[in-house]
C-alpha cells in the first residue's frame, strides 16, 4: 500500500486482562492476544458485545476500565512497552503518539466550547504544534474530511453541525496531533446508513492521506470490508481467526468468523420477507392512521407549533409487519408513539378494528391499551433496574388479565419460554443478563398483554448483528403463532427486508413511498428509496468506491434534510428533482399494482426510465445527462 | 488459555456444535458488592457506638443528667463519696461524662426525629411535584425556594420566638426547614426517573400514578435518598446544637450536646474540659457519618455524590 508498511508500529504480545469479582476470585477478559500492527495500516477488532474488541482496543494505549487489571503480555509502540512505562511517561507516549475516537461524538464535544478550540486543545496542550500551527493544520484536516465551510466551521459550535460531521470532526480532533495510531470504537455504528457512508468515506481518505495507523473497533463486518486492511476476530477475549482483509472477508476458515458473516443481512431486495399465513387474514386492518399530521408545541387550527408528521395514512392488516423506514428525524418514532396514544395528532384519526381510538392515553379504554403495545428502542432504559423479570413480565399479565399468585407464575413461564428464555430468568434483575436478553424481556413484557399490534421502535438497532439476526427470528416466529402485528421501526434496511411484509418509506415526516415489501424493493423506487437502498454496505472490498460513483450518492450524500410545508421535501437532495415544478407544489400519488404508492412528480414511467439510465452508470460509471430527463416533465 | 487449538482458524469438522459454543456473552462483569473502606468501617464504628449511647444511655451512665453530686464546678476527673468523675464536673457541679451519655439521647434523638419528619415532608411533596407538574409543581418549588432563601437558624430563630422552644416544637421547625433540602433532591430525582423509558411503558400500559409511584419512581430514588439521609442527619445535629448554643434549643437542665458547650464557655478561662467533651461528640458524630457517606458515593463511581449536590 506504501512503504511504511513494513515498519511495525505497535505490538502486542500475549495481552490478559482480567477482573476480580467478591470472592477476589480472576475473572479474565482477555485471554491472551497477540497482533501488530504497521505503520499505514487499518486494524478491525470485530466480534459480538463482550468479545474483549473495546477492552484490547483501550489496552494498546495502555488504558483499562475500573475493576480491570493487566494480568500479563507486553504492549509495545514504537517498540517502548506502554504497560510498564511510569504514569507520566504513559501521558506523554498517549499525548503524542495515540488518539482515541469514542463512539458518540456527540457526548465527546463541550456544547460550550467552539470547534474548532477542541479540535485543536489536545495537540497544543501537549506542545506538538503551536496554537497557530494548530489552527492552520485543524483547516487542512476540514478540507480533507470534505466538511462544509472548512474555513469558518472551526468557529462553530458542536449542536450547529450535523451529527454525520460532528463524527467527522471528531476524526480531525483526533488526528491533529498527527498521531501514528489512531483508536475508533464502533465510529459508525449509531449513524444512519447514508451518513454512515458520508463518514467512512472521510475516514478512509484522510487515514490514507495522513499514513496514520488504526485500530477499528465494530461488530460489523460490511464496515469492516469497506476500511481495514487487516482483521482480527475475536470472541470470549480470544483470539479465533486473523489475517488481511481479503483473505478473511473472502475465505474465512474459523466457524465464529463464518458465523459473523452469515449475521449481515443480505442487500435488501425483493422476495426476502416471508409470507403471512392465510389463517390470519381479516378484512378490517388491525390499525390504520388516517390523514394524520401530528408534532409538538400547542396546536392553532390542527396545526402544531413543530409539523413532525403531515398528512400520514398507514394501514397495518391483521398478523402484517409494516417496517417504517427513513433517516433519524424523519418521523419514524413520531408515528409509533401516536398510534400508542403517546403523542394526540393534532388532526386525523387512528382506528383500532375500524372504531376510532381516542388521541391521548388517558381517554383510551383499558382493552384499547391492551391491544396496542410499545416496545422501547433500549431495552436497558425501558425495564426497571429494580424490578425481577418475573415481576417485568407479571405486571401485565395481573393489570389487564387479572392474573395472580400460581396462575401469574405458570404464565410468566410460558412466556419466557416464548422468547426463548428459561423460566429461571424469572428471578434476575434486568443487569444480570446480556443486550440481547434484555430485549427479549422487553419483547416479553409486551407480549404478556396479548396484544393485536406490537410497535417495536428499533428493537435491533443496538443489538450486535448475530444477536438482531436472533431476535428478527423471534419476531416471526411470534408472527406465526399468535398473529400479532408488527409496526417494524427501523433504519436498517436490511432487517426491515428481511422481516416485513409492507414498507413505508418516511422522510422528512411524509410519507414518500409505500406498498408491500416486494414491491417497494424493486424498481421503479422513489428517488430517496433508491439512495436508501444504494448506501447500505456490502460484505465486499471495495463496495464504497464503487457506490461513490453513483449518480444519487453525489447529489443525496453529505446534504442536510429541510423540513418544508410546501413542495416536495427531498427536492434539495434529489438527482431526479425537476427545477420550477418539485420545490413548489406538493408530488401527487402515484398508485402502481397491489396498492404500490410513490410520492413524486415524475410519473412512474419517467422513474422506470431513470432506473434504467441508474443501470447504465452502475455498469459504465458515467454521468448522466439529468436536463435529458427533465425535458419530459 | 485453554482452548489453545481454537485460535488462528483450526475450524472444527462439525460446524453446527461449533456454533453452538458461542453462546450470547453477558454485557458487563459480575457486579461488586458495596465494601467499606478501612476508615468507612472505623467511621461506622464510631456511628454505631454513639446510636447504642443514645438507646441504652440512662441506664450506663453513672449519674442522673440534673445530679450536683461533684464537689465543685469545672473541676477535673476526682472521686468522691458519689462515684468517680470521668471527665471532670460542669458549671454546676454535674458529673460531665454522664450529661454527655444523657446528651447523646437528646440530641441524636431530636435530630433523628426531625430528619425523619424532613423526610417524610420532603419525599411527599418533591414526588408529588415531579410526577403531577404544571402548577402543582410551580406552586410547592416557589414556597420551598422561599424558604430555601432564608438562612436555617435566621428561620429557626424567628420561628422559636414567635411558638416557643420545646422539644416538638424543635422537631417541627427542623423537620420542615430541612425538609425544603430533601423536597430538592426528592424532585430532582423524581423528574429524572419520570422521564424513563420504563415510567412512558408504565404509562403507555395505562398504570395509574400511585403504582407508577410504588413501583417504578420510588424503588430507583430509595438508594440516593437513603444516601442523603445521613449528611442531612449531620445538618440537622449542627443546625439543633447550634440553635441549643443560642440558647434557643434545649433548654437547661435537660442535657444536650449544643447547649453543654454552651453552659460551660466560661469554664475555659479556667482550664476546664467540660465545653470540649460535647463539642468532641458532636465532631466526631457528624464528621464520621460524612466519612460513611464518602465511602459509598466513592464505591458507586461518584454518581451519588453528583445527585446529591
Amino acid at each position: 500500500m506504501n512503504e511504511n508498511t513494513t515498519e511495525k508500529l505497535l505490538e502486542v504480545k500475549d495481552l490478559r486482562i482480567s477482573a476480580y469479582n467478591d470472592e477476589k476470585q480472576e475473572i479474565p477478559i482477555v485471554k491472551g492476544v497477540t497482533f501488530d500492527i504497521y505503520k499505514g495500516q487499518v486494524v478491525a477488532l470485530i466480534g459480538e458485545s463482550g468479545s474483549g474488541k473495546t477492552t484490547i482496543s483501550l489496552a494498546s494505549l495502555s488504558y483499562t476500565k475500573p475493576g480491570l487489571e493487566f494480568t500479563g503480555g507486553q504492549v509495545l509502540l514504537n517498540g517502548e512497552d506502554m504497560l510498564t512505562a511510569p504514569p507520566l511517561r504513559k501521558r506523554e507516549i498517549r499525548g503524542a503518539n495515540a488518539a482515541y475516537l469514542a463512539q458518540s461524538a456527540a457526548a465527546t464535544f463541550n456544547p460550550a466550547i467552539t470547534i474548532g478550540e477542541q479540535v485543536t486543545e489536545s495537540a497544543v496542550l501537549h506542545g506538538i504544534l503551536s496554537q497557530e500551527e494548530a489552527n492552520k493544520r485543524a483547516v487542512e484536516l476540514y478540507y480533507a474530511l470534505e466538511l462544509p465551510d472548512p474555513d469558518r466551521i472551526g468557529f462553530r459550535y458542536p449542536h450547529q453541525v450535523s451529527g454525520g460531521q460532528l463524527q467527522r470532526l471528531m476524526a480531525a480532533m483526533a488526528l491533529c496531533g498527527k498521531p501514528d495510531l489512531m483508536v475508533l470504537d464502533e465510529p459508525t455504528t449509531a449513524l444512519d446508513v447514508t451518513t454512515q457512508i458520508e463518514v467512512l468515506k472521510a475516514f478512509k481518505k484522510v487515514i490514507h492521506e495522513e499514513n496514520s495507523a488504526a485500530i477499528y473497533v465494530t461488530h460489523d463486518l460490511a464496515v469492516v470490508a469497506q476500511i481495514a486492511d487487516y482483521i482480527v476476530v475475536l470472541y470470549s477475549g480470544e483470539i479465533m481467526e486473523q489475517g488481511t482483509a481479503e483473505q478473511i472477508i473472502n475465505n474465512p476458515t474459523h466457524a465464529y468468523t463464518r458465523r459473523l458473516m452469515e449475521a449481515v443481512r443480505p442487500k435488501p431486495a425483493a422476495g426476502l420477507g416471508t409470507a403471512v399465513g392465510a389463517e390470519h387474514t381479516r378484512d378490517i386492518p388491525a390499525l390504520a392512521v388516517k390523514e394524520m399530521t401530528a408534532g409538538y408545541g400547542g396546536i392553532i387550527n390542527g396545526e402544531p407549533a413543530v409539523t413532525i408528521l403531515r398528512d400520514i395514512n398507514v394501514a397495518v392488516d391483521n398478523a402484517h409487519v409494516v417496517g417504517v423506514i427513513g433517516e433519524s428525524g424523519c418521523g419514524k418514532s413520531t408515528l409509533a408513539r401516536v398510534m400508542a396514544g403517546l403523542l394526540p395528532p393534532a388532526r386525523g384519526d387512528v382506528e383500532l378494528e375500524g372504531v376510532k381510538l381516542a388521541g391521548g392515553l388517558q381517554e383510551r379504554k383499558l382493552s384499547e391499551l391492551q391491544k396496542v403495545q410499545f416496545v422501547f428502542q433500549m431495552a436497558d432504559t425501558a425495564l426497571n433496574p429494580k424490578q425481577l423479570i418475573g415481576n417485568i413480565i407479571g405486571r401485565p399479565l395481573e393489570f389487564y388479565h387479572g392474573l395472580r399468585g400460581k396462575e401469574k407464575h405458570a404464565k410468566v413461564s410460558e412466556i419466557l419460554k416464548m422468547v426463548e428464555l428459561p423460566p429461571e430468568f424469572a428471578n434476575r434483575y434486568p443487569m444480570e443478563l446480556s443486550g440481547g436478553q434484555k430485549q427479549r424481556i422487553n419483547l416479553a413484557r409486551s407480549l404478556a398483554a396479548n396484544p393485536e399490534v406490537m410497535l417495536c421502535d428499533e428493537v435491533t438497532s443496538a443489538l450486535d448483528s448475530i444477536v438482531g439476526a436472533n431476535v428478527i427470528k423471534l419476531l416471526t416466529a411470534l408472527r406465526d403463532k399468535t398473529g400479532v402485528s408488527f409496526v417494524f421501526i427501523s433504519h436498517d434496511l436490511s432487517t426491515v427486508a428481511s422481516f416485513a411484509d409492507e414498507i413505508v418509506v418516511l422522510y422528512a415526516g411524509r410519507v414518500v413511498e409505500q406498498g408491500p415489501a416486494d414491491e417497494v424493493l424493486e424498481p421503479p423506487f422513489h428517488p430517496y428509496t433508491r439512495l436508501l437502498i444504494s448506501s447500505v454496505p456490502e460484505l465486499r472490498i471495495g463496495w464504497l468506491e464503487d457506490t461513490m460513483q453513483k449518480r444519487e450518492m453525489a447529489v443525496g450524500i453529505a446534504k442536510s434534510v429541510e423540513i418544508k410545508a410546501t413542495g416536495c421535501p427531498f427536492y434539495n437532495r434529489c438527482p431526479l428533482g425537476i427545477d420550477g415544478t418539485c420545490e413548489q407544489k406538493t408530488p401527487p400519488i402515484r398508485t402502481l399494482e397491489n396498492g404500490h404508492q410513490i410520492t413524486c412528480h415524475l410519473t412512474v414511467d419517467q422513474l422506470t426510465e431513470a432506473e434504467q439510465h441508474t443501470q447504465k452508470i452502475l455498469h459504465g460509471f458515467e454521468k448522466l445527462e439529468d436536463k435529458s430527463l427533465n425535458a419530459g416533465a | 488459555m485453554t482452548n489453545s487449538n481454537e485460535q488462528n482458524g483450526v475450524a472444527g469438522e462439525d460446524v453446527v456444535d461449533e456454533i453452538d459454543k458461542f453462546a450470547e456473552l453477558p454485557d458487563v462483569p459480575p457486579k461488586r458488592k458495596l465494601k467499606l473502606s478501612w476508615v468507612g468501617r472505623i467511621a461506622s464504628g464510631i456511628v454505631i457506638f454513639w446510636l447504642v449511647i443514645a438507646a441504652v444511655g440512662p441506664w450506663v451512665a453513672p449519674f442522673h443528667e440534673m445530679d450536683m453530686d461533684g464537689d465543685d464546678s469545672f473541676l477535673d476527673a476526682h472521686t468522691n463519696e458519689y462515684g468517680t468523675f470521668y471527665l471532670g464536673t460542669d458549671y454546676l457541679g454535674r458529673d460531665t461524662f454522664s450529661r454527655v451519655i444523657w446528651g447523646a439521647r437528646m440530641t441524636i434523638g431530636i435530630s433523628l426525629a426531625a430528619t425523619l419528619l424532613a423526610y417524610a415532608l420532603g419525599i411527599t411533596l418533591g414526588i408529588a411535584a415531579a410526577v403531577k407538574g404544571g402548577w402543582v409543581d410551580m406552586i410547592i418549588s416557589r414556597m420551598n425556594d422561599a424558604i430555601l432563601a432564608l438562612p436555617s437558624i435566621m428561620l429557626g430563630l424567628i420561628a422559636i420566638a414567635a411558638f416557643g422552644s420545646s422539644i416538638p416544637i424543635l422537631i417541627i421547625i427542623a423537620g420542615i426547614i430541612y425538609g425544603s433540602s430533601v423536597f430538592r433532591i426528592a424532585r430532582a430525582l423524581g423528574l429524572d426517573i419520570m422521564v424513563q423509558d420504563y415510567v412512558e411503558a408504565a404509562k403507555a400500559r395505562g398504570e395509574g400514578i400511585w403504582w407508577i409511584i410504588r413501583s417504578e419512581v420510588l424503588p430507583n430514588a430509595a438508594m440516593p435518598l437513603a444516601t442523603d439521609f445521613g449528611l442531612r442527619l449531620v445538618f440537622v445535629v449542627l443546625f439543633i446544637s447550634s440553635l441549643s448554643f443560642l440558647g434557643l434549643g434545649v433548654q437547661p437542665p435537660a442535657a444536650d450536646w449544643g447547649s453543654m458547650v454552651r453552659e460551660n464557655l466560661a469554664g475555659l478561662t479556667y482550664n476546664s474540659w467540660a465545653s470540649v467533651w460535647p463539642a468532641f461528640a458532636i465532631a466526631t458524630f457528624t464528621i464520621s457519618i460524612n466519612l460513611i457517606v464518602d465511602d459509598i458515593s466513592a464505591k458507586s463511581g461518584g454518581s451519588l455524590a453528583k445527585k446529591m449536590v
